[in-house]
């Protein structure tokens, strides 16, 4: 199992190793799958034609920070400027009174952040900083740091051209601004681009937001509880989200919603204790981080190896440019898509440069890494790919070794806490896909409920069954997504700029003004 | 003299008819007095929500906003103003002591008038919650109805 989780996480599993291990049920699908999705996933993360300071570098992860750098620079530095603005919407300043009752900014970007706050903030950090060492965690913060104005483009263009209907509901995301947007701009291939997307979204949806969900909340609960059936994990989730987005039974959403953010709150609360405790070191912290980003401190391909993995887990973790925040923002009311836009920042900012940087500061102060006393680089594991860890774990596990320093019964909340960050980005990604599905079939109550009920037995399939390569296969439908909606975003940015420019334009002239509350 | 203004709130307890009453008593007492009558539907935006909840605020909300004035608030208006009493009805989202000392404010009135309600159930626990949050926070006399 943990070997599966490894490879899943780094999202290359080759077809190769499913052969390697004995000829079950299971991994005769896996042969199966995997011969007939490995070149889509191999061209996903394929390496450029060369390399990068001797190392591998997946296309994927340049086209993502390429993206969010041409539009900080187009959109000149927006996460700055708009930042405190972004605050202020938040806190619900510049909302009309009458408008009380709508869904507020607040709830727009807690609910999108419920679908990106999760296993990436845990997981994914633990092995970026385990394979590229402190020094992964500053390109992480710059990745998450560029990636804000991505978030803003997506997300304003989710708003403004969203679909209302006659009963008042809304259906936003991507595949709307993809049609109607190229439609306005008197382009070509709207449509084509939304389709495609769409079946990605689905893909991603069954896969990496919930398949993968799934087996890491099984592993997790395996890990406290002893081995037993994923059968049983996968059949309870089932049934609980089917009761959630089938049912409509609001009070097991409600109680996630409750804990969720807790847990949230409960993880960082953690993390600034045991840096708050060991303060003295935090510095050295943030000196090996920076020593790290450029040196490498002796981790397997130097500071390139650290840069593929700060930037490759920012992105896995706050989904900037993947264009699922679009959909889930869309649903605010808003006289101006730009002020959703602005909001969106924050996202990133808040998952990837708070909380993805304090696991990272909690790993590295922990000392659960080791290091090399006499020449200040990391100890490489034997087959050095990745540092040494004091206990031989990675992923989850090396977030849990490193918070059980400094409390014991830290494991035992980090399990709750991925049983139900896992669940509430289950819940979120059966929205979007369902969102992708009706766009391609039509909306109606026997569609909707078909996408449903294969959500859920993908549910049980993620956490029965060892489907490396499905998961694999459905990591690479979540990047893929990103290169439909960025190539869109290229089309459509200039819409954003003119959103952006009237309505700073105003707000500076005063015609925009916070109201009394 | 100007004209006097009472911010009642009711919620279609017996609590609120008896705040309703009393006020009407002072109304017709005073002489030249307007009723703001307010319902206020509790509801922060600063919750959780899931997607789809998002997708069906607007809706709900509708919905929320008619079910209050066809069960409660429109009865109660049409009532008030059949005694003679000037009356305005109103429904809001949000905080029932912020609406209510918010109303008050705008229509420059001389109290505000609720009823207690017991502690028996919970949706009581949190109005009588209320009631105290509303005297500590006021910005006009509250006059509570037992």
């Amino acid at each position: 199992m943990k070997k599966l989780l490894t490879a899943a996480m780094f999202a290359a599993l080759s077809p190769a190793a499913a052969a390697a291990q004995e000829m079950s049920l299971e991994d005769k699908v896996n042969q199966v799958f995997a011969d007939w999705t490995g070149p889509f996933v191999g061209f996903i993360f394929r390496p450029l034609p060369f390399q990068v300071g001797g190392v591998d570098f997946p296309w994927i992860v340049m086209w993502l920070v390429i993206a969010a750098t041409i539009f900080t620079v187009y959109f000149g530095v927006i996460q700055v400027r708009a930042f405190g603005h972004a605050i202020s919407l938040v806190k619900g300043d510049y909302s009309d009174p009458d408008d009380a009752g709508e869904v507020s900014h607040f709830q727009a970007l807690t609910t999108a952040l419920s679908g990106t706050v999760g296993l990436g903030n845990i997981a994914g950090v633990a092995v970026a900083v385990g394979i590229g060492g402190p020094g992964a965690t500053f390109w992480m913060i710059l990745a998450g740091l560029l990636g804000m104005a991505s978030k803003f483009t997506e997300c304003t263009l989710g708003v403004k051209y969203r679909n209302e209907y006659a009963d008042g509901s809304v259906s936003g995301g991507p595949m709307y601004y993809m049609t109607k947007g190229f439609k306005e701009r008197g382009l070509p291939g709207g449509k084509v681009l939304a389709v495609v997307f769409s079946i990605f979204t689905i893909g991603g949806a069954l896969g990496g937001g919930n398949m993968f969900q799934a087996n890491q909340a099984h592993a997790q609960i395996e890990g406290i509880v002893g081995d037993f059936s994923g059968l049983i994990t996968g059949v309870i989730f089932a049934i609980v989200v089917f009761a959630v987005i089938v049912g409509g039974i609001k009070s097991i959403a409600n109680v996630t919603e409750k804990v969720v953010p807790f847990m949230g709150i409960m993880y960082v609360v953690c993390a600034l204790i045991i840096l708050l405790v060991n303060y003295d070191q935090i510095g050295w912290a943030f000196g090996q981080i920076w020593a790290g980003a450029f040196t490498g401190l002796g981790v397997a391909g130097g500071f390139v190896g650290a840069l593929i993995q700060g930037f490759k887990r920012a992105a896995f973790s706050n989904e900037a440019g993947v264009g699922s925040a679009a959909i889930a923002h869309s649903a605010v009311r808003t006289k101006e898509p730009i002020t959703e836009g602005v909001v969106s920042l924050l996202e990133p900012f808040i998952d990837t440069v708070v909380i993805c940087t304090m696991t990272a500061l909690v790993i590295t102060i922990s000392g659960v890494l080791v290091m090399d006393p006499a020449s200040g680089n990391f100890v490489l594991n034997e087959a050095g790919t990745a540092i040494q860890t004091v206990d031989g774990s990675s992923g989850v596990q090396l977030t849990s070794a490193a918070f059980a320093t400094g409390f014991s019964w830290f494991p035992y909340v980090l399990a709750v806490a991925v049983v139900l960050f896992a669940f509430s980005t289950m819940i979120s990604w059966s929205y979007y896909g369902l969102k992708a599905w009706t766009y391609l079939v039509g909306e109606g109550q026997a569609q909707e409920l078909a996408f449903k009920i294969i959500f859920c037995i993908f549910i049980v399939i993620g956490a029965a069954a060892q489907l490396g390569a499905v998961i694999d296969f459905s990591d690479a439908m979540i990047f893929a997504m990103a290169v439909v909606n960025i190539t869109a975003l290229y089309f459509l940015m200039p819409i954003v700029k003119a959103e952006m420019n009237s309505y700073f334009g105003r707000l500076k002239s005063g015609e925009i003004v916070k109201h009394k509350h | 003299m100007t004209e006097t203004v009472f911010v009642v709130g009711i919620d279609g307890s017996d609590a609120g008819e008896r705040a309703l009453a009393f006020a009407k008593d002072r109304a017709k007492a005073v002489g030249d007095c307007t009723i703001v009558l307010c319902y206020v539907i509790e509801w922060s935006p600063f919750s959780f929500q899931t997607p789809e909840e998002n997708e069906m605020r607007h809706k709900r909300r509708e919905e929320e906003i008619s079910m209050a004035h066809s069960r409660v608030l429109d009865p109660a208006v049409a009532e008030t103003s059949k005694d003679g009493v000037n009356v305005i009805g109103v429904v809001k989202h949000g905080d029932v002591a912020e609406i209510l000392d918010g109303l008050a404010k705008k229509h420059e009135a001389a109290q505000i008038i609720v009823g207690r309600v017991g502690v028996r159930g919970l949706r009581e626990r949190v109005f009588g919650g209320v009631t105290g949050r509303l005297v500590a926070s006021a910005s006009v006399p509250v006059t509570i109805i037992p």
